[in-house]
């Protein structure tokens, strides 16, 4: 396989920032998955793709909008109406799913390269992401395994939360530095740490 | 103004991306009945009150919605998928004058 560059690269200073005198309140880091793929059913097929990621990931999907599952290996999460965003820290997974999701079922596009994964973690992971998203992160209202899909000054977002106080946010590779950078900036006052 | 994704829930309106007035019907792309054609660009009812309009979750899920918004007070009273073959029951500016 090629190999990958982050685009974060030139910005990404590991160790503590900001106002962290008192500790810090936020650990930002880059995930770098092997594998993002987007899957989206035809209308009715549905059903079928949701069995097709359980068949290839053995994740199960909760139902209604927004509904995910990880085990720290792979995620998965809706999106948009029969349509998912699957990741897996190893490649391949988009040659995994051209098997099981036929031309019939739905379409597999392959993400690994277009997306960047910056996970925010953290007591105040909740309170830097609502300066950035209007979409409620309280724990009841976006629980552990949920996506959504929203935008921050136009730039497109998908974020899953992987754990009460961790989210995983996928962004535009080509935006991924400035919103980087933004998120750092965010995280100043309350502290944190870059791994 | 907020509008309540069917799927997303309800989204700040900068997610969102106004793509026309949802009371149109497009005439078949061969018909050749040009008031058809006028209407389906030209006529618009202009309400001061409920509005049928066509919105996409451009921000969020991308999805297209249908919307009814007033024009007064931004008050959205339903929002549902476009998907689904809705057809406007909202009378056209068109009707009456035959
Ligand atoms: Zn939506």
């Amino acid at each position: 396989m090629v190999e990958r560059q982050s685009p974060l690269e030139p910005v990404l200073q590991a160790g503590s920032h900001g106002n962290f005198e008192h500790g810090v309140d936020i650990i930002l880091s880059e995930t770098q998955p092997g594998s993002i793929v987007q899957l989206a059913a035809w209308p009715g097929e549905e059903r079928r793709l949701i069995s097709g990621i359980r068949t290839v990931t053995g994740l199960a999907l909760p139902d209604g909008a927004g509904g995910g599952s990880t085990d720290g290996v792979k995620s998965v999460f809706g999106f948009a109406p029969g349509k998912f965003t699957v990741v897996d820290e190893a490649e391949g997974l988009a040659s995994a799913f051209a098997g099981v999701v036929t031309p019939a079922i739905g379409t597999v596009t392959d993400l690994s390269h277009g997306r960047t994964a910056i996970r925010i973690a953290g007591p105040k992971a909740e309170w830097v992401l609502a300066k950035f998203f209007a979409i409620d992160f309280a724990l009841p209202a976006f629980p552990v395994g949920a996506g959504r899909s929203t935008v921050h000054h136009d730039v497109f977002a998908q974020i899953q939360r992987t754990g009460a106080d961790q989210f995983d946010i996928y962004v535009f590779r080509s935006f991924a530095r400035s919103f980087w950078k933004a998120l750092c900036h965010a995280s100043e006052e309350v502290g944190y740490e870059v791994q | 103004m907020l509008i309540t994704c069917p799927y997303c829930g309800p989204r700040d309106v900068i997610e969102f991306t106004y793509q026309g007035d949802g009371n149109r019907e497009r005439p078949q792309p061969a018909s050749q009945n040009l008031d058809a054609w006028n209407a389906y660009v030209y006529d618009r009812l202009n309400p001061a009150g409920d509005h049928n309009e066509i919105w996409q979750h451009s921000g969020g899920c991308r999805a297209h919605l249908r919307v009814v918004r007033n024009t007064l007070t931004h008050e959205i009273s339903s929002t549902a998928f476009a998907r689904g073959g809705h057809k406007s029951t909202a009378r056209h500016k068109a009707e009456g004058k035959s």
